[in-house]
């Protein structure tokens, strides 16, 4: 199947500034599930609220577009409902890990079997520039005009702390590796954490004087490495991307099938 | 044969309609006095191949049930005043969206943590306009199990046939008193089952297109139809607009749909109201201790009866004023300050003519509260 058709036409043109690295994971994860041959009566993409959001309505699978934050809690309700569907959750880093964290941690120590895309830009582009939980100490945004004094999270740390069994980062520079790492989320049974840093060169790029978006990208491929790579080592500075964690470990909804069985066994 | 007569709390008789209606999913978040709802649902869903989710709070509980509604699920979530209030948005999502869902609400005393163990009414206006934007919403209640059992039946066959959540808003009396329930043969109350759209597959289906009739057949999602639901502003397609002539039509549609249907929605009980000039009007909880007074005082005599409101929201204007035209006094007794008394004087001839006899100490209003309040009306005194 072509790229096109897993595009809602009807619905184009879209929000996205110029240069923005959201159109560039769209891509990908059409790709990715181009490549996996996954039907797309089986996919729901549910989101919640941000530029990233608005991915949900471009794309012709079953489409949940909620409210700011909650993408996660909607979805394990749809899974639980309908465990064999494939649910996919693209979330920016504000709706991700500030408004929505408390349902990101649980998400990931149920384990339940979701794909949350975390498409990290770093700020809030919707609103206009205001700096989110992954801005990061002394950058600026329209909020913070003397520079941001909140730490970050590391996303890739943060989800495997609180139990994804799947944990992955990569970049808009990264492409091939992106569609790869996607579709390897998407086959992984559990929760699982892609991480994709995105340029906003709009807000993030002009507010902190990193350039066009081209440059912005260029900047992924200089500042990242491999996981594990001997540059890495060199240069602790460096963000590692790749695949943090994969592994096989209880999931909530055949956990739940159990408990089902329990419960009726108790009943004869 | 399974005991068909049980002797239970009136969490228990929601729990009984619920399941009888033909729940697939619960999810919530402990809270006093709700908190037996999720436990026996805990234990009897999962008997029924049906799914139950302790959620982080009461924000993902109201939305895990939304997204299982989706998929064709009949769903349930139960709380108290604090966990309702973390609904609110989500609640507006469900009224924006049109997804059948069913919130609890057994009432405590509020505001904030409030009174946790202890019995109030003080939500009735929170469920109208809890949740920002202009909407209509349905609201039911009642005294006693077999009707706590009869209104959940109800609302599940309400927010089918309307497309909309709807709130069942007990208290903590009705929630944990214990009384005789009979449960219903399975077919003797009749269901409403989900209304599904027979456009074929490869066709343009509209989720967002009210047939004639002002329903929206639905399509679950996993099945052949693939569309958008948002929270935004859509048109037929699901799809995010901003048109004026769109908008106005999609607001004039959530509250048309409700509002234009207030009389078939209305539930309501009359006790000797035909020759009555004093009326009592109450619901919950309260209305046991004022259908006390009215037997009580049909014994001396007295013209008196009561109207217990069932449907609390849309509320029942012009039942309420044909009721009452006969009316000299009409005493709202309800345990908040005055939330549905305001409502009965907008809809009665003479707002003059409305008093209320309340309580707001987190104590069941008695029979003698009431009694003293009519004494006062008359210039009697206590």
């Amino acid at each position: 199947m072509a790229v096109k058709d897993f595009i809602r036409e009807r619905f184009f043109p879209h929000l996205w500034c110029p240069g923005c690295g959201h159109g560039i994971v769209m891509n990908n994860m059409i790709r990715a599930i181009e490549k996996l041959g996954v039907s797309k009566n089986d996919i729901v993409m549910v989101s919640g609220i941000g530029c990233s959001s608005r991915i949900t309505g471009y794309l012709d699978f079953h489409t949940l577009h909620t409210i700011h934050g909650r993408a996660l809690a909607f979805a394990t309700g749809v899974k639980m409902s309908r465990p064999e569907l494939n649910v996919i959750i693209p979330m920016g880093d504000g709706d991700a890990l500030s408004i929505g964290g408390n349902h990101f941690i649980h998400a990931a120590r149920r384990n339940i079997d979701i794909t949350a895309i975390v498409m990290n830009n770093r700020i809030y582009g919707m609103t206009g520039g205001q700096y989110s939980p992954l801005s990061g100490f002394g950058i600026n945004a329209t909020t913070a005009p003397y520079t941001s004094i909140d730490n970050d999270f590391d996303v890739v740390k943060l989800s495997i702390a609180a139990g994804a069994s799947f944990v992955a980062r990569t970049t808009t520079y990264h492409v091939k590796q992106m569609a790869d790492i996607i579709a390897q989320a998407i086959l992984h049974k559990g929760f699982s954490v892609v991480e994709i840093m995105s340029q906003c060169p709009t807000y993030f790029g002009r507010k902190n004087k990193q350039g066009n978006a081209v440059e912005m990208i260029n900047s992924y491929r200089i500042n990242t490495t491999p996981k594990g790579s001997k540059a890495k080592k060199e240069n602790p500075s460096l963000i590692e991307r790749g695949i943090f964690i994969q592994e096989e470990r209880a999931e909530y909804c055949k956990e739940y099938d159990k408990i089902i069985q329990r419960a009726t066994k108790g009943n004869k | 044969m399974e005991n068909k007569i049980k002797f239970v709390q009136g969490n228990e008789a929601c729990v009984e309609g619920a399941l009888y209606a033909g729940l697939d999913f619960f999810a919530g978040y402990p809270i006093t006095p709700s908190t037996e709802i999720a436990e026996i649902l805990s234990a009897r869903l999962p008997q029924k191949g049906g799914k139950f989710i302790q959620m982080e709070d009461e924000i993902a509980s109201m939305c895990a049930i939304i997204g299982a509604s989706l998929t064709g699920k009949k769903v349930l979530t139960a709380t108290s005043g604090p966990g309702f209030s973390l609904m609110q948005e989500s609640l507006g999502y469900a009224i924006m969206t049109e997804i059948p869902s069913i919130i609890v609400n057994v009432q405590r005393g509020g505001p904030s943590t409030g009174i946790p163990t202890h019995v109030s009414q003080g939500d009735v206006n929170q469920t109208r306009w809890g949740t920002h934007g202009d909407h209509a919403i349905i609201t039911m209640t009642a005294s006693n199990h077999p009707d706590i059992f009869l209104v959940t039946v109800d609302a599940f066959n309400i927010a089918e046939t309307y497309r909309t959540p709807v709130v069942l808003l007990f208290d903590e009396v009705v929630g944990h008193m214990r009384e005789k329930l009979i449960i219903p043969e399975p077919g003797k109350i009749p269901l409403v089952e989900r209304l599904r759209t027979s456009v074929r597959d490869g066709t343009d289906y509209h989720p967002y297109l009210a047939r004639e009739d002002g329903r929206l057949p639905m399509s679950d999602f996993g099945g052949v139809h693939r569309y958008n639901v948002t929270g935004l502003a859509h048109d037929m397609w699901g799809f995010p607009t901003d048109t004026p002539k769109v908008a106005h039509g999609l607001l004039r549609h959530l509250v048309d749909k409700i509002e234009n249907n207030v009389n078939k929605i209305a539930r309501y009980k009359e006790f000797y109201l035909e020759d009555a000039d004093q009326i009592l009007i109450s619901y919950g909880a309260s209305a046991r201790s004022a259908l006390h007074v009215v037997e009580n005082l049909r014994k001396k005599n007295q013209k008196i009866g009561l109207l217990e409101l069932q449907t609390l929201w849309p509320f029942p204007s012009a039942i309420v004023r044909e009721k009452c035209l006969k009316a000299k006094y009409i005493v709202v007794v309800e345990m908040n300050m005055g939330q549905i008394r305001t409502s009965v004087q907008n809809a009665v001839e003479h707002p003059e003519r409305v008093f209320l006899a309340n309580r707001i100490d987190g104590v069941m209003i008695n029979p003698t509260d009431i009694k003293n309040i009519l004494r006062l009306i008359k210039g009697q005194g206590v």
